[in-house]
Order: structure tokens, then sequence, then C-alpha cells
């Protein structure tokens, strides 16, 4: 199986790629159009801040790309945001795979959400064999409010959607990466897809 | 909801594990990484490694076990120690640190905060604050609370989390190796002071002194170092305890 990580240069690469490893497959580095178009899993990752993240998408080309692939894509943490419409964050338009805006948490709780929680309302392969409620590692300020594609909800706040699918592609606010051995199942269930 | 958090401290010397660690189950005590997925096993639900280290090989020393570490756990880690620039945390992100916790270069050096959060996001900058009580003041400490600042903790947590702080690890130094309890009165101040996570450390001795950080002090995590390494206190019993006390853990 071949499984591509996009390099655009945002997110903490190093972690997924060993995570990888540790269930047994090897995955390569790539912006390259047409080694990412043959892959059977793509994984979009990204941490940081979202306006220069799309930035650095948009100077690659690769935003154009991404919305038109046909095999299993994985977006994680801000990379599931920019999957969205658009974010508040910097004010950037997203890639309109999921159709759901990104907003900031308020003050009225700790910005950002950092630590463990709850995943519940759990609907799709995504999540096989995954005990609702389990608890899963998130850090963000900005989140997708529940909508239609919520395939996971979280409560910070107000319930939000911590994991979105439309068709053949599927985000996850939370890291499954560093998510203890459950988030290793989620990430073992996407490379079964 | 949200759990609260436990975090073992790891202090690292020339790529080891230092400060007595007591674990006869372990092949290796000097081995980091061993007692790093041992935590994990257990139940942490993060990881601090401090380098204490001096030497010029430091740096090579740390990266490597950063890869060890980010390759064997599967919990999000934090690294600090002698880290002064955006370049040191790059190195370090790069080979799978989740955070960087940065100190005395903090105080010497404001714009680095804004720097890191500005190029790597808030979420990785953890500023590590050690305070002191002089004449009824909390004076921020530096050198292992050697050395006072003029800074007043309070006035210094909120310009950190004003220039991109992501989290404040908070020691009292007055608390620190008493096992007397955590600073829960300075600790609850800072927590209603800023809107970003509080991580409590310094004198955690029995599991009562964790719910009393949580529910006094309002904290958000609560790092500790001997107590987890001499197995005084055993991560799984403390959570357990910890949610009998109706605080909310992951289990």
């Amino acid at each position: 199986m071949k499984i591509v990580i996009i390099n655009y240069g945002a997110g903490n690469i190093q972690s997924i790629m060993f995570a990888i490893e540790r269930l047994g497959f090897k995955a390569v580095l790539s912006n390259n159009w047409d080694e990412i178009k043959a892959a059977d899993k793509v994984i979009f990752p990204g941490v940081g801040e979202a306006s220069s993240a799309m930035k650095m998408l948009f100077e690659s080309g690769l935003e154009t790309l991404i919305p038109t692939l046909k095999q299993p894509v994985l977006g994680i943490c801000l990379g599931m945001q920019l999957m969205c419409n658009k974010s508040e964050e910097g004010n950037t338009k997203g890639l309109g795979i999921f159709d759901v805006d990104v907003i900031k948490f308020t003050p009225k709780v700790k910005v950002p959400q950092m630590g463990w929680n709850q995943i519940y309302n759990l609907k799709s392969p995504l999540f096989e064999g995954i005990n609702e409620n389990e608890y899963m590692y998130l850090v963000h300020s900005f989140y997708a409010p529940n909508c239609p594609e919520a395939i996971a909800t979280t409560d910070y706040e107000v319930e939000y959607a911590s994991a979105l699918q439309k068709d053949n592609f599927y985000g996850t606010q939370f890291h499954p990466e560093k998510s203890g051995d459950v988030g290793e199942q989620i990430l073992a269930n996407f490379l079964k897809l | 909801m949200l759990t609260k958090r436990i975090i073992p401290c790891l202090d690292i010397k020339n790529g080891r594990t230092v400060k007595g660690v007591n674990f006869v189950d372990l092949r290796d005590a000097g081995d980091p990484v061993e007692l790093a997925k041992i935590y994990s096993d257990e139940g942490a639900d993060e990881l601090v490694f401090l380098d204490i280290s001096a030497t010029e090989e430091r740096r090579k020393t740390l990266v490597d076990l950063v890869r060890k570490v980010a390759s064997t756990i599967n919990i999000p880690f934090t690294v600090g120690g002698g880290i002064s620039s955006v370049e040191d945390v790059e190195i370090l992100l790069q080979n799978g640190a989740d955070k960087v916790s940065i100190n005395s270069s903090a105080v010497k050096n404001p714009q680095l905060i804004n720097d890191l959060a500005q190029k790597f996001g808030s979420q990785c900058v953890v500023v590590a604050i050690d305070a002191k009580q002089i004449n009824g003041q909390w004076i921020v400490h530096l050198v292992g609370g050697k050395v006072p600042t003029k800074l007043n903790l309070f006035d210094w947590a909120k310009e950190v989390e004003e220039r991109g702080a992501g989290e404040i690890l908070f020691t009292s130094m007055d608390n620190d190796g008493t096992k007397n309890g955590f600073a829960n009165e300075a600790l609850a101040t800072l927590s209603e002071l800023v809107n970003i996570p509080i991580i409590a450390s310094g004198g955690a001795g029995n599991i009562q002194h964790f719910v009393d950080a949580f529910q006094k002090g309002k904290a958000d995590a609560a790092l500790a170092a001997s107590v987890f390494h001499f197995k005084e206190i055993e991560i799984k019993t403390l959570k357990t305890a910890l949610k009998n006390n109706n605080i909310e853990v992951r289990i």
C-alpha cells in the first residue's frame, strides 16, 4: 500500500510517519501531483495558523489537486479545518470539501482547548470497533460546528464536529497519532478503507 | 468533557534520565525511552523531558532522544531546557516533539514567544515560569530559582499569554521539593487571570495534593517527577482517586 503524506510545509509530520510505521506501514512525504494522485491513501496534516497554511497550499498549487482526489484522504487537525469552506482564523477560504465554516471558541472557555476529550455520535467506518466516548488528544482554538457531515462530536463550549466525512474525504480535529492505542486504531481503520 | 492532565517530568542529562528513578522492573533505569513507555502505558496524559545537560553535544543528543521517544510512544510530549532560538525549536518539532518549553530565554528575549507562536503556532509554545514569594510578592526566578528577576509572576503570565504562549507551566520554588502540596492560591489566581491552560508544578507529595491543585488551584494539568519515579504514587491509582473526587480524567 502506498501512503502519501502531503508535504506543504505545515504540520508535525514526523509523528504521523512514526505512527504509520508502528502500524507496520511506510509513508512517504510528497508534494508531487503524480505521486499524490497515485497513492492508495493520502494524509493531509496541519498544525499552525490557517491563513498561512492556506497560503502555502496556494503557492504549491495543491489547493486545486486535493478536492479532486478519489482515494481515501484524511485531514488531521488544521488539515481538517482547511478542508472546510472557510476559517475565521486569518479569514481564509478553505478547500470547500466539507460544507461548514470554521469559527473560534469564545473566551468563555480556555483557548486553545488542549488535552484529552471524548468523541461520541460516532458514525463512519473510520470508527469501526471504537467505543463511544473514547478520549482523543486535541489542541485547537478554532472548530467546525456540528453539521450534517459530522461523523463524531465533542463537547467544548458547544457540541462541535470533531470528525467529518464526505465521500472519500475524512477529517479529524483530534490527533489520532497522539491519542494512544485508540487513536492508532482509528489510523489503522483509515488505512483499511 | 476535557479532562485534567497528569504529566510526569523526566530530567535528562546527556540523553539519560537523572535524579534517582526507582523502577525495579526497568531494564535500564537511565533509559528515558523505556521510562516514557511505562508512563504512557500506565495512563500518563503527556510527558515532559527537561534537558539539564550543559555539554556542546547536548543538541544532537536531545534530537536523537526526541526521535526515539516520538517513534515509541503515542501520547504528546514536551521538550524543555536550553532552548533559545527559532532554529532550536524547529529541529525538535521536525523530529517529533509536540511542544517545547522555554523559560530563561523567554525572560531574556520575550520576542522569542511571539516568533515561535507565529512560526509554529501557539499550541506548541509552553512558557515555564519559576517563581517564589519575596515579601509577599510572587517574583519570577531564573536558573532553577537561584536568580531573581524584576518580574512579577502575574504580570509576566499575562504578558506571555498576550505574546502567544499556548500554555503556562508554573513551578512554585517555595513548594518544589517540599512534598507539601502545590501553590494552590497562586495557581487559582493565575488560572483566573489568563485564558490559556495552566500546568501546576512543584510540591506534589500525595494524592490529595493533586485533588487540591485541580479543585482549589483550578489547574488544567499537574506535573510531578519524584513521586512518580519512586512509585510513591502510581498514575492509575492517582487517576482513579481523582475520578472518585469528581475530577474528569482519562482512564
